[in-house]
Parts: structure tokens; C-alpha cells; sequence
């Protein structure tokens, strides 16, 4: 959704604006930046840096600070005096935290599932089996893609309640769990598989199970990766709509569970530090060890604008 | 033939066919006959006919709201249009150790915006961080009430979703610009041509489409701001309520004994109206694209 080609417009104007402008001085190649230009890239990549880090590690440093020292100083130190995990115990005593990863965990996977088996199977159909109906179907999906989430929020809470699911995880879990763009991005990676290789599977007389287990899926791998990570970004990071639906504090997902935390104990800065970290950190080494994905995904689009 | 039984491809799809009717059009649907009902959280649900519309008129809260999102685009738009562009540029060159760059400018993309504004809100604070700089310097007696005041708080949550928002318009430029083709800089550099001029003659026509899919891409995300302003305000909505977005209010008429699921219906619908224009120009780029 988000990649778009660029054109190749604006060749002439680079020429012509070319002739009036001073040779540059020096022998060095186009792709060979003097070392001075190195440096100063950079020197500004880690200004970036620490804009960027900056306010995580000033979070994580404020967590591993110990009750005796002032976190509102005026004098703004990084490192904790004397570091201490004693604000992650006491997190867990205030709020029931290891539920709530727990249940942040659950709806996690049942929404992997969801969308690995539903999308999988759907977009396999509508990419390789010719139905009466496929194009209104597509089209029905496409439709969708229009609504922002937040419009249907409500009327998705009304529904939920009347299923009987309100102030549960499942209920939580329950419309994420196929989400209409992965259906159209299995679709769009299924179709990209050379079709050759079905008809030549079909002539060996294999049904259409054979043919998506083991045709299908070996080429749709990185796709899948794809949508297995942004799916666990997405419903590990949700805050709106477990907002809506959950009642009961020990039925928070982490993001309703720290929000709670800093409503109601907003005193001490130092749990809430801890609280944070304790969302974010799974995130971070998630994103550590799958990051290729993660910008394939964004390439191909995994994200809904 | 490409399967024996006619149910197979129905088999297939069913599951997803389910949720899309179930989980995306009815209540897409039923967003549209709630919007005519005085529907509660706990009862109701008569016709009240276009009550409802009507009360989305005089609604003040509503129209600072709406005030908030054009605030939000007017300063989102230029910043996230043009900071991420020149971010991609300092990350294009493969040095050495570009890979981690690139990966911790995208982390808080990642991160949950519950966590950001909570980072963010500490950082901000009376007695945080930024104003113990500020008083330590010398530059302000008095702590700058950054998550308190009306218009401060506002752009207190413009400024974390910039922070947020950077990494990822960044890897979207990235990707447009390794499709600038690199014999247009070197012909340009042969020429003579300075980094400026090959910025503004080279680089700058090269990613004008992705420009526009960006701003499109900003501004709907700048209708269905919610976690950041709830967080930030502790789910206030700032002094007087007056910092609320559209989907904020959403959230609040969706819940508790205040509820009126039939107002906030009709508030979607509001909501949809509104994004339905960039939301629909975003299609026709993909389109094009594809």
C-alpha cells in the first residue's frame, strides 16, 4: 500500500541547472564522499540518535532508580546512583502486571492464529480458484479498506456485547483475528506464484489441499512472516479497543494495565517508568531479531495507513 | 477445473468471509441505523430521528475537537512531509553501521503509543525532565505546564506523534529514493552541480508522488489521533475537556452511565465523512502504484 514508483521527471532540469553551477573542485568520484562529509554525516546520525533513544533511556534509567533517589531533580541524571530492579517488583504489587503480559500474550496469539490460518486460506482461493462470485467478494474487502477502525468501534462494542463477549479476552481478540488487508496481501502473494507450477501439480492429480500445502505455502513464506509480525505489533500495542471493551482490571491488556497505572497511582514515576519498560522491551527484541521483516513490511505495505 | 467440488472455494474463504460480514460490514451498517437512536450503553435504542445530527451542531466539545485536527494536520503535514525525507537522505548511504541507525530511528514506530506518551509525559512533566533543563539554564523561572495547558498540551501530543511518526515516513522515502535513478546524480554531479542544486533538481522530483502519498497517509492519521491526547491528558481530555479529539469522544460516549451509543455513532459517521476524502485519494495512488 505505501510503495509508489517515482518517475524519472526532472532529468532536464538537473542538466540545465548543472551548466550554471561551478565545477566542483577535486579528483574524487561521485560515490566517494571526502572524510570531512563522512564525519559530519555522522555526527548528525548520532544527534539524531539521541533525540531518537534519548527519551527511552531516560525512561529505563528512571525505572532502575532506587526510592532514595530524587528523580525530580533539576540536575538531570542519566545514570541510576545505585541501579535496582526493585521498581519491576513493585509494579507487580500495584498492578497485577504479569497478567496483564499474560493476557496481552493470549490475545496476540489468537490473533496470529486467526489471521495465519483465515488469511492463508482466503487469500489462497481468491488468488487461485475461479468461484462465481470472486470479484464482488474482492470487492467487498477492498471496500472496507476505506473505514478507519475508530467508525465502526462502537457499533463493533454493540455486537460484541450482544455475542456475550464484552469485558472478555476474547472479545478483545475476536475482530482483529482475520483482518481484511492480510486477506489481500495472501491474495496478492499467492497470485505472484508462477502458475506453471499449479498446472503441473494439477496434471499429477493433486486436489486443492496438496496444491496449497505444498505449492502455495513454500512461496508465500515471506509474506506470512510479514503478517505474523505486524499482527503481533498490532494487537500487542492496541489501546482503543481494549479500552472499550474491558471492565474488570484483571482482565487489562498491558497498554489499558498502564494507563490504569498511571491514572491511579500517578505519584510515583518510577513504577510507571518500570511499567513501561516491561511493554516495551518484548517489542524491542522482537523487533531485534525479525527487523528485515519489518521493512519488507512496511515496503510491501503490511500496514494499514 | 480447478477443484471438484463447487463448496471448496467457498470452504476456503468462508472463515474470512464470516468476519468480513460479521466484523466489517454489518457494523458498518448498523454505525448508520444507530446514529438515528438514542441507544445506551445500558438500554434504550428508540428512533429518535435526526436528534442526534442535530445535536453535533451545538456540540462545543465537538467543535474543539475539530479545531484539534486541523491544528494537528496544519503543523503535522509540513513537519512529517519534509523531516523524514531529510532523515532518509542522512540514512540512504550504506556506511558502516547504517543498519543500526536505521533501525533505532524506526523503534518508536514500533512502540506502543500508550508507551510513547507515557515516556513522553514524564519527559514533560512540572518537574521532568525538559523543564529541569529549561529552569536549570536559566531560561524559565517557572515549570512550563506543557501537559496542562490548553494549547501547550496540544502541541505537547503534535510533537510525540512527530517523534513517532519520523521512522516510519522515513523507511517510506527510503524506498522511493532507491528508485531515483543514480545515473541522474552522477550526470548532475558530472555537471557540476552542488548537493543543493541536486537535491531540489534530482532528488526532489524523484519522490514529489510519495510526497503526496505521505501527506494523504498525515492526514487521516491526523482525524484518528486518540492515544497519544488520552494519555497525555490521563484520559481528561486537557483543562475543561477542551483537548479531546473526535475519536476521544467517540471513546467517551461509547462507555459508562454518561454513555449515548446513538451520539457516538453519529460521531463516527462524522468521522468517516471527513477522512472518506484522503482515505479515497490514498486508493487512487495504490491504484496507480499497482
Amino acid at each position: 500500500m505505501t510503495t509508489v514508483r517515482t518517475k524519472t521527471a526532472g532529468a532536464a532540469g538537473a542538466t540545465e541547472a548543472a551548466m550554471t553551477a561551478k565545477p566542483r573542485p577535486g579528483s574524487r568520484g561521485f560515490n566517494t564522499p571526502s572524510p570531512g562529509r563522512t564525519a559530519v554525516r555522522y555526527l548528525l546520525l548520532l544527534l539524531v540518535l539521541l533525540l531518537v533513544i534519548g527519551p527511552f533511556l531516560w525512561q529505563l534509567s528512571t525505572s532502575l532508580k532506587g526510592p532514595a533517589e530524587d528523580v525530580y531533580t533539576s540536575t538531570p541524571a542519566f545514570l541510576p546512583d545505585q541501579p535496582t530492579f526493585g521498581n519491576y517488583a513493585k509494579v507487580a504489587d500495584t498492578i497485577p502486571v504479569w497478567t496483564y503480559a499474560l493476557n496481552s500474550v493470549i490475545v496476540a496469539a489468537v490473533c496470529i492464529t486467526g489471521n495465519v490460518v483465515g488469511c492463508t486460506l482466503a487469500g489462497y482461493a481468491l488468488a487461485r480458484l475461479r468461484f462465481r462470485g470472486t470479484r464482488l467478494v474482492l470487492g467487498l474487502f477492498l471496500t472496507t479498506l476505506v473505514l478507519p477502525g475508530e467508525v465502526t468501534i462502537v457499533s463493533q462494542y454493540v455486537l460484541v456485547r450482544s455475542l456475550g463477549l464484552a469485558d472478555t479476552l476474547a472479545g478483545v481478540a475476536l475482530p482483529g483475528s482475520i483482518a481484511m488487508l492480510n486477506v489481500l496481501l495472501m491474495r496478492t502473494a499467492f497470485a505472484a506464484v508462477p502458475a506453471e507450477l499449479d498446472q503441473a501439480a494439477l496434471v499429477d492429480g493433486a486436489n486443492v489441499w496438496q496444491r496449497l500445502w505444498h505449492i502455495g505455502l513454500p512461496n508465500v513464506r515471506g509474506m506470512l512472516s510479514v503478517i505474523v509480525i505486524f499482527t503481533f505489533i498490532g494487537a500487542w500495542d492496541d489501546f482503543l479497543w481494549p479500552l472499550i471493551v474491558l471492565n474488570d482490571p484483571q482482565k487489562y491488556t498491558l497498554t489499558v494495565g498502564l494507563q490504569y497505572l498511571n491514572g491511579t497511582f500517578s505519584a510515583n514515576p518510577r513504577l510507571i517508568a518500570a511499567g513501561t519498560m516491561i511493554a516495551f522491551l518484548p517489542i524491542v527484541v522482537v523487533f531485534g531479531v525479525c527487523q528485515r521483516f519489518f521493512f519488507q513490511g512496511v515496503e510491501e505495505g503490511a500496514v494499514k495507513g | 477445473m480447478t477443484h471438484r467440488r463447487w463448496f471448496t472455494p467457498w470452504l476456503l474463504a468462508g472463515p474470512a468471509i464470516v468476519w468480513l460480514a460479521v466484523f466489517n460490514l454489518w457494523p458498518a451498517v448498523n454505525t448508520v441505523i444507530l446514529s438515528f437512536t438514542n441507544a445506551k450503553p445500558l438500554g434504550g435504542g428508540q428512533f429518535t430521528g435526526l436528534e442526534n445530527y442535530g445535536r453535533l451542531l451545538d456540540d462545543e466539545q465537538l467543535a474543539d475537537a475539530l479545531l484539534n485536527s486541523i491544528v494537528f494536520m496544519l503543523v503535522c503535514l509540513p513537519l512529517l512531509t519534509v523531516l523524514p525525507l531529510l532523515l532518509a537522505l542522512l540514512v540512504q548511504r550504506r556506511i558502516p553501521g547504517i543498519t543500526f541507525f536505521r533501525t533505532a530511528f524506526y523503534t518508536p514506530v514500533i512502540a506502543s503509543a500508550v508507551v510513547v506518551a507515557l515516556i513522553w509525559g514524564w519527559v514533560l512533566d512540572d518537574r521532568g525532565l525538559v523543564n529541569g533543563v529549561l529552569q536549570q539554564s536559566g531560561l524559565t523561572d517557572s515549570p512550563v505546564s506543557f501537559l496542562t495547558g490548553r494549547w501547550l498540551l496540544l502541541f505537547s501530543a503534535i510533537a510525540l506523534t512527530v517523534w513517532k511518526g519520523l521512522g516510519y515516513y522515513m523507511v517510506i522515502y527510503l524506498s522511493a529514493l532507491a528508485n531515483v535513478p543514480p545515473e541522474l546524480h552522477e550526470a548532475a554531479a558530472v555537471d557540476g552541480a552542488g548537493p543543493v542544486s541536486r537535491f531540489r533538481h534530482v532528488t526532489l522530483p524523484g519522490v514529489r508522488p510519495t510526497m503526496v502519498l505521505i501527506s494523504a497517509l498525515i492526514s487521516v492519521s491526523s482525524l484518528r489521533v486518540f492515544s497519544e491526547l488520552y494519555v497525555l491528558s490521563h484520559g481528561q481530555g486537557g483543562p475543561g475537556g477542551r483537548d479531546m479529539s473526535v475519536v476521544m469522544l467517540i471513546q467517551m460516549y461509547s462507555r459508562g452511565f454518561n454513555g449515548h451509543l446513538g451520539y457516538a455513532s453519529a460521531l463516527s459517521l462524522l468521522l468517516f465523512v471527513v477522512t472518506l476524502g484522503p482515505m479515497l485519494f490514498l486508493m487512487r495512488l495504490n491504484r496507480k502504484a499497482a
